[in-house]
């Protein structure tokens, strides 16, 4: 393999990674307040719609990527009202939104498909892309790469040092204590859901802006779940769910390669890869974790109404 | 001024079910209602066609039970699963098993009679596809993976799997992605109708279902080890067995859906069977609060829904994600809605809280 066509697959790898990333990190702030999302996967695909059609109608890829994070906050919206309001099973109403969510694209969806739009285009970063190897990497993607370069320090920060994000933490281990220290739980919760919905959101809207800029059926193709098993991966940590997501850009990106290269093994075989790499990772996650490396206390759990 | 507070029922509103259950079906209708505006269809037409193609019609009918076949069988299967708190969202890829393994009995072996095909059929169904559900058990077991995330990659695995051996192992002569088509001993024949003695199949594991866990010992212990691992290995149960069994049980009856797909409708292996048969069985077991005999009612009522959108389809072009849509949001809110059979909201004055 010639060092052009690694520094290829490598910029590759970060392009396919990012909206995995963006959907990674997503759920794992609605996880850190203790509410198990299943419904990235739906929420993922609604996004990557709305952010197409309002950039194809609009014209502007900003307001397509904020259509695509709101689609994502409502979405986030129905789970926790279903799980934090009404109580209702976590999993199961995870899943119907991932039923309803991929129900909705494809009823919307079907007369665009083929259609395309101009999207977010490269943007080259004066001076860092003229680097050698790490600027083709690194530096010539959409402005929504760099977004995510910050991101997981964002993340970090708002989590570890802002009162905000503790109070999300400490809801997600212990909402009763948390309850009692004078915390509001549900609101809390709330939060959390929502804001991550908004995270998987703009994953969607990259996607249909950033990566395809054109407009097909099932576009998130499994990337929500692989977003869900990369928050187990990550050990509820922004900067592993950043080499997790990387790992995945990769194998995508090296499959991609492979079949463009008309190699012998059968196309569906590689498309496999990347659902078969998801179960991979998962054993390696319970082989390496340990008592610290654990989920949220409350995850999955409802908090009843006192009284 | 008056506030609002929840409370928990001291016991759960009997009769809750008959006006939670409707209320949330007449708002998932009228919210599907207004998403045909979105194609710029009429309501009134809409509900129509709708109607015809669910319970207005006698081929409707027909066609429902014919769906409903598959749907109970996978949902009969996760909802075993269900019962012990093991999340098998693997049933479409467990159908993907067992029709394959059909597929390849009855491709190998064309010229042997009924009596032995089918049966053999049948077997490896429940070969490959109680294999596909045994994979994650044992990886949840030995390796804590997380099993509602390795059964969801295993269909995705599985549906590749099919493109894969109708393009290249069995692709048929006319070049089309679909396997050759069977001989007529791999057909599971008519028993009235359009609907295939596969039925009787269902009848027969509906009921076995439903007495093992009534019964017998195994079925109880199951039931009690939805209370989780540890609560299980405390009063002794067979824990990893029982996980093991019920994955096992749940691959093969979704296996089994697979090959009556293959042998008595389709006639061959294609893709198009993947339907999302396991997936609208989750749906149904939820809904079904995991009852035998309510899973059937359910499967059925759900088949006619999807009878009515894809006539939908046919005669208003609205594309069948319709159909899609309704049981998502069925399914949301009747998980919403029973929120009211176990709590209440009373009003409490200023202060009281």
């Amino acid at each position: 393999m010639s060092f052009e066509l690694i520094i290829a697959l490598l910029a590759a790898t970060v392009h396919s990674g990012t909206p995995i990333l963006f959907a990674t990190l997503g759920e794992m702030l609605t996880e850190k307040g203790g509410v198990l999302n299943l419904g990235v996967e739906g929420m993922m695909s609604v996004s990557a719609f709305a952010a197409f059609m309002i950039c194809l109608t609009t014209g502007s890829a900003w307001l397509g990527l904020l259509a695509g994070g709101v689609a994502g906050l409502l979405m986030g919206g129905v789970h926790a009202f279903v799980t934090v309001n009404c109580l209702g099973n976590q999993v199961v109403s995870g899943l119907a939104l991932t039923i309803l969510g991929g129900g909705l694209t494809e009823f919307m969806g079907t007369p665009y498909i083929g259609t395309s739009t101009e999207g977010f285009r490269p943007l080259m970063l004066p001076l860092l892309s003229d680097l050698p190897v790490l600027g083709p990497i690194f530096f010539r993607h959409s402005i929504l790469v760099y977004i995510s370069y910050i991101l997981p320090f964002l993340f970090w920060f708002f989590m570890r040092r802002t009162r905000l994000g503790l109070a999300i933490t400490a809801v997600g281990e212990m909402p009763a204590a948390a309850a009692a220290v004078g915390l509001k739980p549900r609101r809390l919760r709330w939060f959390a859901v929502t804001a991550g919905g908004f995270l998987v959101g703009l994953s969607g809207a990259y996607l249909s802006l950033a990566y395809t800029h054109l407009w097909t059926t099932g576009l998130s193709g499994g990337r929500g779940w692989i977003a869900v098993a990369l928050v187990i991966f990550a050990f509820w940590r922004p900067f592993r769910a950043v080499v997790g997501a990387y790992l995945f850009g990769g194998v995508m990106a090296f499959q991609l390669r492979l079949q463009a290269s008309g190699t012998d093994i059968a196309p569906q075989f590689l498309l496999m890869l990347p659902y078969a790499l998801t179960v991979l990772v998962l054993v390696l996650s319970a082989w390496r974790g340990t008592r610290r490396s654990q989920g949220p206390g409350a995850l999955g759990v409802n908090i009843e109404p006192e009284g | 001024m008056n506030t609002f507070r929840i409370r928990k029922r001291e016991e759960p509103w009997k009769w809750g079910a008959l006006v939670t259950f409707p209320g949330a079906l007449l708002f998932s209708l009228s919210i599907c209602a207004l998403l045909l505006l979105w194609q710029d269809k009429s309501i009134a037409q809409g509900m129509q066609v709708l109607w015809a193609g669910t319970f207005g019609e006698l081929w409707a009918l027909e066609e429902a039970l014919l769906k409903a076949v598959p749907i109970f069988l996978c949902s009969l299967g996760v909802a075993v699963a269900f019962r012990m708190q093991i999340w098998n969202i693997g049933a479409e890829g467990q159908f993907a098993l067992g029709a394959i393994g059909a597929s390849w009995m009855a491709l190998a072996f064309p010229d042997l009679s009924h009596w032995v095909l089918i049966p053999l059929m049948f077997l490896m169904a429940l070969v490959l596809g109680g294999c596909w559900a045994i994979i994650p058990a044992f990886l949840r077991l030995r390796l804590k993976v997380n099993e509602i995330i390795s059964t969801l990659m295993l269909n995705y695995i599985a549906i590749l799997f099919i493109d894969y051996l109708v393009l290249r192992v069995w692709k048929d002569p006319s070049g089309f992605p679909v396997s050759p088509e069977f001989s007529d001993g791999a057909t599971i024949g008519i028993m009235f109708g359009r609907m295939h003695w596969g039925l009787l199949l269902c009848v027969v594991c509906g009921f076995v279902v439903w007495a093992f866990m009534r019964f017998t010992r195994l079925g109880y212990e199951l039931k009690a080890s939805g209370e989780g691992a540890r609560v299980a290995r405390y009063a002794k149960l067979p824990y990893s067995f029982l996980v093991l069994f019920v994955m096992g049980v749940s691959g093969v009856l979704a296996g089994w859906a697979g090959a009556m797909e293959v042998s008595a409708v389709v006639g061959r292996l294609q893709p198009s069977i993947m339907a999302g048969y396991g997936y609208t069985a989750i749906v149904v077991a939820w809904l079904a609060r995991l009852q035998p005999l309510s899973i059937a009612v359910v499967a059925f009522l759900l088949a006619s829904l999807r009878v009515g959108a894809e006539n939908l389809q046919i005669e208003l072009q609205i594309p069948a994600a319709y159909g899609v849509i309704m049981e998502g949001l069925i399914l949301l809110t009747v998980l919403a809605a029973q929120f009211f059979t176990t709590h209440t909201i009373e009003r409490t004055r200023e202060g009281d809280e």
